[in-house]
């Protein structure tokens, strides 16, 4: 909403002010916003105690490499820098809903969808 | 400037503009205006020779997004993707061309299957995202009598009934395709541009967030203001007994927490014959009332137009990171 139009846009505000996205944990605070409603000072706090660092390191790109691949929590799709042990996307989104104790629809979804299944049953 | 051409000023300018800027918010919404250390920081941002500003390490926000991509080259999962792989946001939209419920109502299988494709190959938060655009609902395209053409012609009553049977259609509207989000793995739903046909308009979102979080009482609920004023297009539209026509960002952020969105978006117009000083000065004086009050998170919109930024499709990048700073730095804004 905040940042709506795109040509560039998004990335004028992601170098000003912007978390970072998967480069930090800018995702991960975004899900405390969306899914339970906090202010931002509130959903830092939350995920920096998850991951047991600090709320600055939240925004630092280089700790919070090592912190994504090392719980999992998803990364860029690039052979370098994920190989076929590293969570991503749909596999992260199952580790960043335990660590953050946060219920996310789609692997809710995932769950139920994949359960196994009998005819009639 | 508002329309994004470069001007060049002065610090006394500088300091004159922001100064009319705070002043003129405060007389229009009935506002504090900035304190004095708030607007000389405002002009060591606005002053800045650099091309780029920025906040100060550790004080990023989270960004949300009106629809990721443009939809115009290769598939709208790779917009997600390069949004969220090589842009680096912090959330990420689905959203159809024809940016409305009313549409997308129609649609709404084949947008269930890209959400459910996107949400399998993306990380960050998912929403969907489209506006309300209550004048939709009006004939000749629309099924109910058209409130512009029968207000000029004095039949209020007439116009009022037609727009209290479109809340009803989009409300509906709105609750379905949340519905449909949902069903398809959603992380959320972003109403766009509320309030942009009136106090209908928003009276519409408001019922249909209501709705919502009464089904769904995990699913993300953005709700972004269309302009900083709700037009009085019926009048006598009221909810939980407040009147919203005329409300300003605090009554319209009271209400949205109320009605139970998680995130609210204000949305305050840039004047075009103003410089961008002016406008975030105007800006932020208007939304800062709500941060002390907002127990939801407060994500400025500035996009083309709005938040101080210029309308213009390609705001000059100086333009763009100042109102970034200055909505961080004097609001303390949860997200932009």
């Amino acid at each position: 909403m905040g940042e709506g139009d795109t040509f560039g846009q998004p990335v004028a505000h992601g170098v000003a002010a912007g978390m970072g996205g998967l480069r930090t944990a800018g995702d991960l605070v975004a899900r405390l916003q969306l899914t339970r409603g906090l202010r931002l000072p509130e959903a830092k706090r939350y995920v920096a105690d998850k991951l047991g660092v600090t709320v600055e390191d939240l925004s630092d790109p280089v700790a919070m490499y090592d912190v994504r691949r090392a719980l999992g929590l998803g990364t860029y799709y690039d052979s370098q820098y994920c190989g076929t042990a590293d969570p991503n996307s749909i596999e992260a989104k199952f580790h960043i809903a335990d660590l953050l104790d946060l219920p996310i629809n789609c692997v809710e979804r995932f769950r139920r969808v994949s359960a196994p299944r009998r005819m009639g049953a | 400037m508002g329309d994004g051409s470069l001007v060049h000023l002065s610090r006394d300018e500088i300091r004159a503009d922001l100064e009319a800027g705070t002043q003129a918010a405060a007389a229009r919404a009935k506002v504090p205006p900035l304190a004095q250390d708030e607007l000389d920081h405002l002009l060591e941002i606005y002053a800045s020779p650099y091309r780029v500003v920025g906040v100060p390490q550790g004080a990023e926000v989270i960004l949300t997004t009106d629809g990721s991509g443009t939809q115009d080259m290769g598939s709208r999962l790779n917009d997600l993707q390069i949004y969220e792989q090589v842009i680096c946001t912090d959330t990420i939209e689905l959203y159809n061309h024809d940016y409305s419920y009313k549409a997308v109502k129609t649609i709404l299988p084949y947008e269930q299957t890209i959400m459910r494709q996107a949400q399998l190959l993306t990380t960050v938060p998912l929403q969907y995202g489209a506006m309300p655009d209550l004048g939709r609902y009006t004939q000749p395209d629309g099924p109910v009598q058209n409130w512009s053409e029968l207000l000029p012609l004095g039949r209020f009553d007439e116009a009022r009934a037609a727009q209290e049977e479109a809340v009803e259609q989009s409300a509906d509207d709105i609750e379905f395709v949340a519905e449909g989000m949902v069903q398809a793995g959603a992380d959320g739903l972003d109403l766009d541009t509320v309030g942009a046909a009136g106090d209908a308009d928003f009276l519409a979102a408001l019922k249909a967030v209501q709705a919502i979080r009464a089904r769904f009482p995990d699913f993300g609920i953005q709700f972004g203001m269309a302009s900083e004023f709700v037009l009085g297009m019926h009048g006598q539209l009221e909810y939980d007994g407040k009147r919203l026509a005329g409300l300003w960002p605090l009554d319209q952020l009271r209400l949205a927490q109320k009605a139970g969105a998680t995130v609210f978006g204000p949305a305050i117009n840039v004047n075009t014959g103003k410089t961008c000083a002016w406008n975030s000065a105007r800006a932020l004086t208007i939304v800062k009332p709500c941060m002390a009050e907002a127990q939801i998170p407060v994500h400025l919109n500035v996009g083309m137009g709005v938040g101080g930024v210029p309308m213009h499709v390609s705001p000059p990048l100086d333009a763009v990171s100042r109102a970034a700073r200055a909505a961080v730095d004097i609001l303390k804004i949860d997200g932009l």
